[in-house]
């Protein structure tokens, strides 16, 4: 189903009518399968991250994010790495596992309790019905045991297997390819120096599949063809084409493009990408390299080499050296989402065009022909004015911007980030850079179309004052930081994640 | 650079009004060959000015026998799909440059990336 509105731009709903007759049908033919709640499995990093980008997982399938009751305390406490979710059918799994990095891999819950003992109890009480189709006597199966937060002898892992010969299993045991797998996971918190000899809580269910961790290995920035001194590291450029609900043949557009670590992302999941970036340098693949051993840049260095590196070549669309403060897109609901890096006036100089006031040295400009005329500095606070208001006019109804903020820790507070009219703030997810600094992924909707009051309202935004002057987030990061390592000019080594 | 790409660009030189679409002149133009994909095309059809990219065609000799108009009922036309791909997506202006209409300013392309970067008085 499609909605034409005026304009003629195309908008797609989240959940077509005919996905929505085909549900409603399952439901009344197969009742109980409908009720089946589902335990997810989560890495345990990057904890601010994970359940936006499960939600957003979960929305582009037009599905909510539903603790099962006794858990919805445990999700947001005690940050554990188990969450019970209902309302979601094994589709709606196995489509949040196709995407998410944060998530290591999902289960048909079968059963749950505090002891072993309330495990069986919860378990002989799980439809039988729901079992056997599993269970049959010809099919293989094995088990496997996972304690979050301690190691185990394989000797207790195989007396704790042996301790369910109480399922009514009929099929063989087979270790290599099994038909099906099961898991027992026990949870003994999240304190390493503090590790009970008993679980506090255990689940029991049948393997349904993994997420994608396995991309920030494959992806990752330390064998990549074209680097920066900023390159997104893979993990978080996927959880951030996440938190954007990017998906095939979306266009997503960042307009501090770098060296595209996030283009890469998105075209991983199918959107076509573009970019564009004020440095020239940059966007052609010239300069200095940043990896340790090498001078300068080879010339198979640039964002559409990163795109083949992986086979995503054709989702290229095109970058552009161009200045995200002064776009040359026509006001029209032209992208999907829009996912960017911001400089932060750090590592990376903060630039615009415009007149004399404050003149930053180019970087050692080894290729002369500065495509800069005049840089001025270009104040965080109009960057992410710029940033909100560009989106505003140029993200589809529903579409995501998802960028990061650069954070002073003493000073911040959830005021400070900025807000929009027609964009909704979604999500804002911490990640700590050091004890005083961190920067924040913001995530926001766009929910309705710009009218003429609302670019001027944003002027007088009092939530955007921490920001103005060029030099505030710079001198507020660098307060805290002793001489040595005061100034960043030596070649950061690539760390990847 | 691509005509999709193209088709969304407009001339950003103060005090143009009319500054879409960008004219190009190329000199150098490539063809490169990207997977047939007929749902993204039905999907940035509604999104195109169809003028712009007949225009932008006709500049780099490349319309062949594009219509004029969109086609009724295009989603299911796979003959009319795979023309605009070719378009959209096929063609490539490696060195050249996208003109204002208006004022005449030229933005340089070359290596397949425009530059659109103004000078300071011309922002």
């Amino acid at each position: 189903m499609v909605i034409w509105s005026p304009g003629g731009t195309l908008s797609q709903p989240l959940v077509s009518t005919r996905t929505c007759f085909e549900s409603a049908t399952k439901m009344a033919t197969t009742n109980s399968r409908s009720c089946l709640q589902y335990l997810l499995h989560l890495a345990h990093d990057n904890l601010d991250f994970r359940l936006p980008e499960i939600k957003a997982l979960l929305a582009l399938r037009g599905k909510q994010f539903q603790p099962i009751e006794n858990f919805k305390e445990k999700v947001r406490k005690t940050n554990s790495p188990f969450w019970c979710l209902g309302g979601l059918s094994e589709e709606d799994v196995r489509g949040i596992m196709a995407r998410s990095v944060c998530a290591k891999s999902a289960f048909e819950l079968w059963g749950h309790g505090h002891t072993h003992s309330e495990l069986r109890t919860s378990l002989l009480n799980y439809p039988s019905e729901n079992m056997s189709p599993f269970m049959e006597k010809h099919s293989t199966y094995r088990i496997n045991v996972y304690t979050f937060n301690k190691t185990l002898e394989f000797a207790d892992r195989i007396k704790k297997i042996d301790a369910l010969d109480y399922l009514p299993f009929e099929g063989t045991v087979s270790l290599k390819s099994p038909q099906h797998v099961f898991c027992l996971l026990e949870d003994y918190g999240t304190d390493p120096n503090d590790i009970p000899d008993h679980p506090y809580y255990i689940y029991f269910g049948r393997w349904i599949g993994d997420g994608q961790r396995e991309l920030i290995r494959s992806h990752s920035v330390k064998n990549r063809h074209f680097i920066g001194n900023t390159s997104m590291d893979a993990g978080l450029s996927f959880i951030m084409a996440n938190h954007a609900k990017v998906k095939e043949n979306d266009v997503v557009f960042d307009p501090f493009v770098g060296t595209g670590s996030l283009l890469v992302a998105c075209s991983q999941f199918g959107a076509y990408v573009c970019g564009s970036d004020i440095d020239y340098n940059t966007i052609h693949g010239k300069g200095r390299s940043s990896r340790k051993n090498q001078k300068w840049r080879g010339p198979d260095e640039n964002i559409r080499a990163n795109l083949r590196q992986y086979g995503t070549e054709d989702m290229y669309l095109d970058v552009m050296v161009s200045d995200a403060s002064k776009p040359v897109w026509r006001e029209a609901a032209l992208f999907d989402a829009i996912i960017t890096d911001p400089p932060y006036g750090i590592r990376e100089s903060t630039r615009r065009t415009g007149s004399h006031k404050d003149t930053t040295k180019p970087p050692d400009g080894f290729y002369v022909e500065s495509h800069v005329p005049v840089s001025q500095a270009y104040h965080l606070s109009d960057i992410f004015t710029d940033l909100l208001n560009f989106s505003a006019h140029r993200l589809v109804m529903g579409g995501r911007l998802v960028y990061w903020l650069p954070v002073y820790r003493p000073d911040y507070s959830e005021e400070m980030v900025p807000l929009h009219p027609c964009l909704r703030l979604i999500s804002n997810s911490e990640q700590t850079l050091s004890s005083h600094t961190s920067r924040r992924l913001i995530s926001m909707e766009k929910i309705k179309e710009p009218e003429e009051q609302d670019s001027l309202a944003l002027g007088a935004d009092p939530s955007l004052s921490p920001y103005q002057g060029h030099n505030a987030f710079r001198e507020k990061y660098f307060s805290g930081v002793n001489k040595r390592s005061g100034k960043e000019e030596n070649k950061p080594e690539v760390n990847g994640e | 650079m691509k005509l999709l790409t193209h088709n969304m660009l407009t001339s950003h030189v103060k005090g143009v009004i009319k500054g879409y679409p960008l004219l190009i002149k190329a000199t150098e133009v490539k063809m490169n060959e990207v997977e047939f994909n007929p749902q993204f095309v039905s999907r940035m059809i509604p999104k195109l000015e169809w003028s712009a990219l007949v225009q932008a065609a006709d500049e780099l000799g490349q319309r062949q026998d594009l219509p004029s108009e969109v086609v009724p009922d295009y989603e299911k036309d796979e003959e009319f799909l795979k023309k605009v791909h070719r378009l959209l997506l096929e063609v490539e202006v490696i060195e050249g440059c996208l003109q204002c209409p208006e004022s005449g300013r030229e933005f340089p392309i070359s290596r397949g990336i425009p530059n659109m970067l103004l000078s300071e008085d011309e922002a």
